[in-house]
């Protein structure tokens, strides 16, 4: 296993008056991509939540190539070189996809080198560069949320939950540009429920349960067996194919 | 039985409870003071009536009205308007019972039609709309007053006459000397115990209301509005209804405070001035106490009485000193009364009362 | 390549209709207005066009102060009812900054003078109030984030606080601020005048809106201000501090409102610490109108309310204030939201 770029020790995290995650341990090696697994509720949001500071760690520590992210603001997790890809992908629709490129862009205007890469894999997002972008399809949209995170070289890529209500074709789609961005050196975390997508794609694995970790190890593991599979993952894992 | 009329919602806390047995025997003893004391009393009375309708909808249901004072008003209006000597407005029918009754009635229609529709309006798009609606709905409605000077008298307001009963003519008793002090049993006597009845009464029925199950749902949509509509209460129909019930209350309020002032005016009861005194009083009192009214609405009142005092005797001493005798000027006390009341609002958002039942509690 | 084309070129997207229709709403009302000029014999077509245009020109500056106010409810969720308090600073301002440059302002030879006395005046008191803004927010917004009920309070009485300080400073009386000597009197075309001072106001209020629009749609500031108004937390997750973002657009809000209350208080001659509350109400009825956090929807609600405003208080000017309030229902019933809603997520 390679060394760790993101480790999470002992991570509680509360919403309200509710008690979210109790002690989340794990890593994520650098230049892999690591699939989060579980059911509805077990968790795997709010933890991608605290990792980014949008909600607050009340106890543990989230460490980031030696930097501690649970006392960092969310601008400044975001300015490491993480990027984040939320649910309800976060475009802002308002806002056509020229000018969402623009914003995610840190460092001066995008580089139009990287954006022919970017468009190599979503055409679409080169068609309707100047349309709003709130009148782009699910998948268009989940497309520019991903070209968003990968306008600018990142450290860490965090997605929650890509491939939810997507077609499979598009699905492919998705696939490949994960690669490529981890063959040009990004470490990605990928909250799933799809296990099929997850299996495609994942280096190593981490399943949660009930706001804990159920579960650590390498996706090829966990792939070949399947009584584990039934034992953390349940029946859902089914409906979701 | 103590226990039932106060809906079984106790003050839970032995100082409180004490303080309120105070103010209660307070007023209840306030005629035999004076004419002075009297006004001040009746003013109390009315004020804790006025405050408690306001924390019905502030406290208990979320929702913030400034139309409160717009209803005073046309509570105070409907009873004046109606008993001015008949012959210049039709609808003058010169002092009297019937008078009264049908002032009141006219009034509390109007004021329901008017929370219902602003209540439309506000409660079915966003609540943090009923703010700004309420407030420029009553801007709307005082300038209006003001300048129909033929129908409200404008800003000098209606001077009227009440039945002989209530008037301070009429004398059932002679008078006696009680430490010292005269005291006359005049119609203003009487009129001053049927504020403080009437003010009695609809206390215990805000306090009835807010512990029903009607103001338990209230609470709840208040808590978390999206839980309760999905247990499937009709939110905008608890709001819209706790926001007439209130307007209801504070046009009773204003009735009364017309018959007792013999006297009504735009300033006297729709002025921005007092909205904001009703405001500090339910954030200082208390909100969602109910008895955080009592206690606000005295404290206030005693207290502005006092500090314009204090501020007339400290402002001669630093007369020579611009600025400060500037901020020491007795017109200024609204700033120093903002200022506790931004303070109160931070640092103890449940005020008076919440305090000392926390202290009760043994929170600190 | 091959899997990647499946999103085919050909797809096209569904068009993005440019809702025009609330735009129509300012003639609607101003063509109702015109045959009730008649009706109640207020006088002819002319003066009617010349309270359309006056109308107009008091719309542009109520767009002025609801501009930031609904800016910063959009950015951060802020209510902040303290607002108008800016609006009696820029009065308060320009009767002091008016009174070093008092020789050119009434110079009645030149106007190039004049204005310069003016907008020197103006642009000090936008600045002093932005610094004074900027306090505002940190005293008493900061401390409420995220909760209305307390925003509503605490900016109430924080208004309350600031108006009574400026009795203190400046006394309790009205005091005179008119407009520039050679813009009062009125422009006469034909039969139609038009009063010089809300012509320049119209003039300036338009650039200033112009300028917003290019700010919010060419500039990054301006993207970054709109896409925070949508969805913050990832404006943030990008890596910008939206806080700061917020605070800068409070202090130019504030800044607004003061030359907003400048013009105002020339308006009606006198400053005193009645008007910015007073303009609250306009504020609250046209952000209404609008939809929280538009700009565009502010500008055209802004202009209905000055309209309507306008020959409401020629016709009935006793209900004159409950014309727009007609105006916001009637709109409200249309589109609850308001006329542009913004989409927050």
């Amino acid at each position: 296993m390679k060394l760790p770029l993101l480790k999470l020790e002992g991570v509680n995290t509360h919403i309200g008056p509710y008690h979210i995650l109790y002690g989340i341990d794990f890593e994520v090696p650098e230049g892999e991509l690591t699939m989060l697994l579980g059911r509805n509720g077990a968790g795997k949001t709010t933890t991608l939540r605290t990792i980014m500071g949008m909600w607050k760690a009340s106890a543990g520590k989230v460490i980031f190539e030696g930097k501690i992210l649970s006392e960092m603001t969310t601008p400044q997790i975001g300015n490491l070189g993480i990027a984040y890809v939320p649910e309800n992908k976060g475009i802002f629709t308002d806002l056509t996809v020229r000018e969402n490129m623009v914003l995610a862009a840190r460092n001066g205007a995008p580089d139009s080198a990287r954006l022919d890469w970017i468009f190599t894999y979503m055409p679409a997002l080169k068609k309707f560069w100047e349309q709003p972008s709130g009148l782009l399809s699910g998948g268009q949209k989940q497309m520019l949320s991903i070209a968003r995170a990968m306008v600018e070289p990142r450290r860490l890529l965090l997605v929650d939950e890509p491939s939810k209500g997507l077609a499979p074709a598009i699905v492919q789609n998705l696939v490949e540009a994960f690669k490529a961005m981890k063959q040009a050196g990004t470490t990605i975390l990928v909250v799933e429920q799809n296990f099929n997508f997850a299996k495609s794609l994942g280096d190593t694995v981490v399943v949660m349960d009930n706001g804990k970790v159920a579960h650590r190890g390498t996706m090829a593991d966990l792939a070949a067996n399947e009584a584990l599979q039934h034992k953390l993952l349940g029946l859902s894992l089914d409906s979701h194919q | 039985m103590l226990n039932k009329l106060l809906s079984w919602d106790l003050p839970r806390s032995k100082v409180l409870a004490a303080i309120l047995l105070v103010i209660f025997l307070g007023l209840l003893l306030t005629p035999l003071a004076g004419d002075k004391a009297m006004g001040a009393g009746a003013k109390i009375c009315i004020f804790i009536i006025l405050v408690a309708s306001f924390d019905l909808l502030l406290g208990y249901t979320g929702i913030l009205s400034f139309a409160h004072t717009m209803f005073f008003g046309i509570g105070a209006y409907g009873v004046a308007m109606i008993s001015v000597e008949p012959g210049e407005h039709w609808w003058a029918l010169g002092p009297g019972w019937g008078s009264i009754f049908l002032g009141i009635i006219v009034a509390v229609v109007l004021s329901t039609l008017i929370a219902l529709f602003i209540s439309a309006f506000s409660l079915r798009v966003r609540t943090m709309y009923f703010a700004m609606i309420t407030l420029s709905v009553s801007a709307a409605v005082q300038t209006l007053a003001m300048r129909s000077t033929e129908i409200t008298g404008g800003e000098d307001g209606i001077n009227f006459t009440v039945p002989d009963l209530l008037s301070p003519l009429y004398t059932f008793a002679d008078s006696i000397e009680l430490f010292g002090q005269k005291v006359e049993f005049t119609g203003a006597f009487i009129m001053y115990y049927v504020v403080f009845i009437v003010a009695l009464v609809l206390f215990l029925f805000v306090l009835r209301i807010v512990n029903s199950p009607f103001g338990r749902v209230l609470q709840a949509i208040r808590d978390n509005e999206f839980r309760a509509a999905a247990i499937g209460y009709r939110v905008v129909l608890y709001r819209a209804a706790s926001s007439v019930l209130g307007a209801i209350i504070a046009t009773l309020a204003g009735c009364m405070y017309a018959l007792f002032l013999r006297y009504q005016g735009p300033e006297a009861t729709m002025g921005f001035g007092i909205m904001m005194d009703i405001l500090f009083m339910v954030v200082i009192g208390g909100m969602a106490t109910i008895y955080g009214a009592v206690i606000g609405a005295t404290l206030m009142l005693i207290a502005q009485n006092y500090l314009q005092d204090l501020m007339k005797i400290v402002q001669s001493d630093v007369s020579g000193i611009p600025f400060v005798s500037g901020l020491l000027h007795p017109d200024r006390w609204l700033l120093w009364m903002g200022i506790l009341f931004i303070i109160v609002v931070y640092n103890f958002p449940w005020g008076i009362v919440g305090k000392l039942r926390m202290r009760a509690l043994g929170i600190e | 390549m091959s899997t990647t084309q499946v999103i085919a070129a050909d797809e096209s997207l569904p068009k993005k209709k440019l809702d025009l229709i609330p735009v129509f709403l300012i003639p609607v009302v101003a063509l109702i207005a015109l045959p009730l000029y008649y009706a109640m014999g207020m006088g002819s077509a002319s003066d009617w066009l010349t309270a359309t245009i006056a109308g107009i020109g008091m719309g542009l500056i109520i767009f002025l102060v609801a501009s930031g106010f609904s800016l910063v409810f959009g950015l951060m969720d802020v209510l902040n009812f303290g607002h108008g308090i800016f609006v009696t600073l820029g009065a308060y301002f320009g009767v002091a900054f008016l009174a070093p440059f008092q020789t050119w302002y009434d110079d009645p030879e030149s106007i190039a003078l004049n204005l310069l006395a003016l907008f020197a005046a103006a642009g000090l008191g936008m600045l002093v109030t932005a610094v004074v803004g900027l306090i505002f927010e940190r005293i008493i917004v900061r401390p409420v984030y995220g909760n209305h009920l307390s925003q509503i309070l605490v900016t109430s009485g924080g208004m309350i606080v600031a108006g009574e300080l400026c009795v203190v400073f400046w006394g309790p009386e009205t005091l005179p601020l008119l407009p520039p000597t050679s813009l009062t009197g009125a422009l006469v075309i034909g039969t139609f005048a038009m009063e010089k001072f809300r012509l320049m106001t119209l003039i300036v209020g338009m650039i200033l809106f112009l300028v917003m629009v290019l700010l919010l749609n060419r500039t990054k500031l301006g993207l970054l201000i709109r896409a925070s108004v949508q969805d913050r937390e990832m404006v943030e997750a990008l890596g910008y501090k939206v806080k700061f973002l917020f605070i800068t657009v409070f202090a130019v809000g504030a800044a607004l409102a003061s030359l907003g209350g400048t013009f105002y208080g020339m308006f009606i001659n006198g400053a005193n610490n009645g008007i910015g509350p007073a303009m609250m109400i306009n504020i609250f009825i046209v952000i209404i109108i609008a939809g929280m956090g538009s700009v565009g929807g502010a500008l055209i609600a802004a202009i209905l309310v000055g309209i309507a405003n306008n020959y409401a208080g020629l016709l009935f000017p006793n209900f004159a204030a409950f014309t727009s309030i007609a105006v916001m229902c009637a709109v409200i019933l249309w589109r609850p939201q308001g006329l542009y809603p913004v989409a927050k997520r």
